[in-house]
């Protein structure tokens, strides 16, 4: 990596604005303006800063509908609007997938329009932290902010994650090396054990490594809660772990004043998907017996907990809500985007900040190339090969205002510091847009003549 | 719009008009006193009319009902409803999602809510919940009582800083007053403690909880805020905390109440919320016993205190409170999943399913305790009547305890046909109590004196130039005996004739006819500018460090609220 001379040349600097990369929401990011481009980042990591600075990368600028031979055209906004809501008012099983890289004030319209048509609106925890949110509902959820991390915490512990190069800030801004009131001197004041079978970039700071085996977690934690309920281990090895080391981890984790687990698809994606974290969680629990303990899962996309946290208190339920017969359904395994997908139920998806292209299973995205894709995004990506209207939306917390959760659940208002790209049109105006389209071509569908209570709730 | 509600039969506490037949009307949304012959006519001929219902205290929004409804879908499942023309799908029982909660409480009624709760860090989350939230409007209490701003200012009495921070952060946060939860204990639980009793002080903080709530009391009168402090108070759900609910009550006695106009509404310095899980007698779950009478008779000689009850209403709910170490206390017990929520510098949070069974000893005792409290405060403006939503039970049981309070003999069959647990007779006096109360009674401890309490001139009563937040219920008091139908009580209070909110037609025939979007309720002090500024300079180097996010971030932006009714409060004497 050659030297970088510091960006002199801008006009204006924008500051306290917050990345819309990971789920630390980092929201002290300076931007470097110049001719209504960001030209450099203070304060962001690599990944931050590069996605606000090359935001002009395979940018989408212009809507476009995929005409009779099978190429993207462009076309006008209200062709790729009145199309787009043309398949959606069609539809009679229409999901709306994605949304965690919006603002939860354009999740209120997607809301409205998914109440309307009888859509199921689900969100990338269907593939990253759903074991976790499955595992919330079976076993509790000990959480606490970053901030108390910060200023309390004496054991950092990160499980399945590798955030050195996932969230490359989070253990300089919120874990481990931030002075806290109670931990004046930083990392020196903090013990940090990485636990993964991999000696990741997270391992190598940390002052442990407890390397188990591939899908050793569960009998890891296991052996975990039994130490710590007072029991001997029978075994020598557990998950490839010697016992001694077991015994010596749990004494460190016991005398800890204000331990943390913080989590990543390392481990929600093992063989036991959220087993391992409904055990991860009963560990924290029963530490608490002994000194104070909690836990965060370490979301990825920025608003991806702002959209579970959104659904339940719209609707009661997290994500892979169904409003397909008026009312809202939640059954994982059944509601969900990858389930629908693979039964071939759907006949319309909408994509918005999200590429399905990239990451769903194969069965998935076969049956997305058979049916009409509409994508709201900024960037180009495997999704928009899929896509049937591609709408160019603008970049939240850059071009946009908007209201974004942190991993913790503290929410942010992310402010906007330069225009968009003048032929690109705001999310929220874009569903805004859509809903009030779809209204004109369609009644809507399975409304109750009168309301009836639910007998359970009397 | 001008309208006349015609023949009802009016309760109206707060102008002392205690069941007349009259006419009501109002025109754009306010009470008046006249109206032209063009005026609709609305027939509610020996019908009961009382001002719409108002909630002292409820937990209907903020991020401890989201991480409820995130991990309880069972509870919601419990609620589903398909959606009608008017209505969104309903999902929830305990703890229903926001726009079940505006339509349920607009079924019973209300108009008025207070949101008990808000941690100032996750104050906007807080607003855009009650931005969803329909036909209600919503006053958020800001969390006070474990900020460590405010723990060093109580240690060095500083209550002109205090009273300019807690002015300040009003603004920031929107709040409407002080909320107070269980002082220095939640901190205490940032390493897994508690403080036990009033004089406790938590690590590293060299202050008391009494020296906490001293002081904010104080700031709160020197400012003059509509509402008074309001607090829940140390060792909440233990057995023997009747003397440390009486001491805290009682170590406030001396304190002036401001005479800001704001101020003069209400008669209290202290609110002590839902007292039924305060008065408890013994030393453990074996040996304990109803404190109700000690309490209630504290509430008769001490004018300066008011408290509502958080009744158990013997449901399967959530509990959830910034009481944290009261939650994990319940975790040890129930072993149910468990939910912890610390928030940095500020407060804390816990959340726990609860199964209040009618069969259970300790169930039956704390049931029979809040209607003891409820049946031996003589006052009925001290009184209010909430569950402490979802804690004892879910708002939609307000009109079940209404007909318990109405019927002595549905309580005394309720105890001798073994619907509940034998401690009810054996542990309280509740079976010897046969007060019943009457409309007007049920009009003041669901409306008119909760409006009091929190300073509401323009809600809560039916006086001229008020809000027209009317509700009507299909009964005929002057030929009805409610202490023998209770069941009947129940089902009109559950379904009102009609809601109107600022003289909206909201419901009528207990079905929803129309929604509007609520209003939240903030106070805004005027005339310390100078100190405000002083303070936050001085506790910005502090935030700049410790807290995770920037100041600039940290406010609640004008973009989360909708529609705000600002509350002015002039400092007097400045």
């Amino acid at each position: 990596m050659s030297y970088e001379p510091p960006i002199t040349d801008y006009d204006e600097i924008v500051e306290n604005c917050t990345c819309a990369f990971c789920g630390c929401n980092c929201d002290d990011l300076d931007y470097l303006v110049k001719d209504g481009h960001v030209v450099a980042v203070r304060h962001a990591c690599r990944l931050g800063a590069s996605k606000i600075m090359e935001d002009m990368d395979q940018r989408l600028i212009v809507p476009m509908v995929r005409g009779a031979n099978g190429e993207l055209e462009e076309v006008d906004w209200d062709t790729a609007l009145d199309t787009a809501a043309e398949y959606i008012a069609k539809s009679v099983r229409p999901v709306f997938y994605g949304w965690s890289e919006t603002s939860t004030e354009c999740m209120k319209e997607g809301i409205e329009l998914g109440e309307y048509i009888g859509a199921v609106l689900d969100n990338q925890a269907t593939i990253c932290h759903g074991p976790s949110l499955q595992a919330v509902q079976n076993a509790g959820y000990p959480i606490q902010t970053l901030g108390e991390v910060k200023n309390r915490a004496d054991m950092i512990v990160y499980s399945g994650s590798n955030a050195m190069n996932s969230h490359p800030r989070h253990m300089g801004r919120y874990s481990v090396f931030p002075r806290g009131y109670f931990r004046q001197r930083g990392r020196f004041d903090r013990t940090v054990v990485t636990m993964d079978p991999k000696f990741s970039d997270t391992a190598k700071m940390s002052d442990k490594w407890i390397g188990f085996e591939q899908n050793g977690d569960y009998g890891f934690y296991n052996a975990i809660r039994a130490v710590l309920k007072g029991k001997k281990l029978t075994q020598n090895v557990v998950s490839g772990i010697p016992a001694e080391d077991i015994y010596e981890l749990v004494e460190e984790m016991k005398n800890a004043e204000f331990g943390v687990l913080f989590f990543g698809l390392g481990l929600t994606h093992t063989l036991s998907k959220q087993r391992n974290i409904d055990i991860a969680i009963k560990m924290v629990m029963d530490l608490n017996r002994f000194s104070k303990w909690g836990l965060t899962p370490m979301r990825g996309h920025f608003n991806v907990n702002g959209f579970n946290i959104f659904m339940a208190y719209e609707t009661g339920f997290a994500f892979g809500v169904d409003f397909s017969r008026g009312y809202t359904r939640y059954m994982l395994g059944e509601t969900n985007t990858i389930d629908l997908l693979v039964r071939k139920e759907p006949d319309c998806f909408l994509v918005i900040a999200a590429d399905p292209g990239a990451h769903f299973p194969n069965g998935a995205n076969q049956h997305l190339a058979d049916i009409p894709v509409i994508q709201i995004d900024i960037h180009w990506g495997p999704s928009t090969e899929l896509a049937d209207v591609v709408l160019p939306g603008s970049f939240i917390g850059v071009e946009c205002a908007g209201t974004s959760y942190r991993m913790d659940g503290v929410p942010i208002y992310m402010k906007k510091a330069i225009d968009k790209p003048e032929t690109c049109r705001d999310d929220e105006w874009i569903v805004r847009e859509l809903k009030e389209r779809v209204m004109k071509l369609r009644e809507e569908p399975n409304v109750a003549p009168k309301y009836v209570p639910n007998p359970a709730a009397e | 719009m001008e309208y006349i509600l015609k023949n009802g039969i009016v309760y109206d506490p707060a102008n002392e008009i205690k069941g007349e037949k009259k006419d009501v009307c109002f025109k754009d949304g306010k009470i008046v006193e006249d109206v032209s012959a063009a005026a609709k006519e609305i027939d509610v001929t020996d019908k009961i009319v009382m001002p719409a219902g108002v909630d002292t205290h409820a937990h209907v929004a903020g991020p401890k009902l989201v991480l409820g409804r995130l991990y309880r879908p069972e509870d919601s499942r419990r609620g589903v409803t398909q959606k009608t023309k008017n209505e969104r799908g309903e999902s929830g029982f305990s703890i229903p999602s926001c726009p079940t909660t505006g339509y349920r409480y607009s079924r019973m009624g209300y108009g008025t809510v207070c949101e008990a709760a808000m941690p100032p860090l996750e104050a906007k989350h807080t607003h855009e919940e009650i931005c969803i939230i329909p036909n209600i409007d919503i006053n958020p209490l800001t969390l006070f009582g474990n900020n460590w701003f405010i723990l060093e200012m109580a240690r060095e009495n500083k209550i002109d800083e205090m009273a300019a921070f807690i002015s300040a952060w009003l603004k920031i946060t929107k709040g409407y007053g002080v909320k107070i939860v269980n002082p220095c204990g939640s901190e205490a639980w940032g390493w897994g403690m508690n403080v036990h009793g009033y004089d406790d002080k938590p690590p590293y903080f060299d202050v008391t909880s009494r020296e906490v709530v001293r002081a904010l009391a104080k700031a709160n009168e020197k400012l003059g805020l509509p509402h008074s402090i309001h607090i829940h108070p140390n060792d909440l759900g233990h057995p023997g905390n009747t003397n440390t609910t009486i001491e805290t009550l009682d170590s406030l006695k001396d304190i002036v109440k401001s005479n800001s106009k704001a101020a003069s509404v209400r008669d209290q310095i202290v609110h002590c919320t839902h007292m039924q899980f305060h008065s408890y007698t013994g030393t453990n779950w074996r040996d304990a016993g109803s404190g109700a009478e000690e309490v209630a008779k504290f509430l008769n000689h001490n004018k300066h205190v008011t408290g509502d009850i958080g009744q158990v209403t013997l449901d399967e709910t959530t509990t959830m409170t910034a009481d944290a170490p009261m939650e994990y206390d319940l975790y040890q017990l129930s072993g149910l999943k468990w939910v912890n929520a610390d928030i940095e510098c500020e407060t804390a949070a816990g959340i726990i399913p609860c199964i209040y069974s009618p069969k259970t000893p300790v169930s039956t005792l704390q049931w029979a305790i809040g209607l003891e409290l409820f049946l031996l405060t003589k006052d009925p403006w001290q009184i209010n009547l909430t569950t402490d939503h979802p804690n004892a039970g879910p708002f939609t049981r307000y009109p079940r305890i209404i007909s318990w309070l109405m019927s002595a003999p549905k309580r005394i069959s309720m105890i001798e046909n073994g619907e509940v647990h034998n401690w009810a007779e054996k542990r309280t006096s509740l079976a010897t109590l046969d007060r019943e109360y009457d409309f007007y009674d049920i009009a003041t401890i669901t409306r008119a004196s909760n409006a009091r309490v929190h300073g509401f001139t323009d809600r809560g009563n039916l006086s001229v130039g008020s809000n027209a937040d009317i509700a009507v219920y299909d009964l005929e008091p002057n030929n009805f005996d409610p202490s023998k139908d209770p069941e009947a009580v129940e089902k009109a209070f559950s379904r009102a004739k009609y809601t109107i909110k600022d003289g909206q037609i909201m419901v009528q025939d207990g079905e929803i006819v129309s929604t509007k979007p609520s209003q939240v309720l903030w106070t805004n002090v005027k005339g310390i500018e100078d100190q405000e500024k002083a303070v936050l300079d001085q506790v910005m180097p502090f935030f700049t460090q410790y807290y995770s996010v920037k100041w600039e971030n940290y406010k609640v932006h004008d973009h989360f609220l909708s529609n705000p009714i600002r509350v002015d409060v002039e400092m007097e004497g400045k």
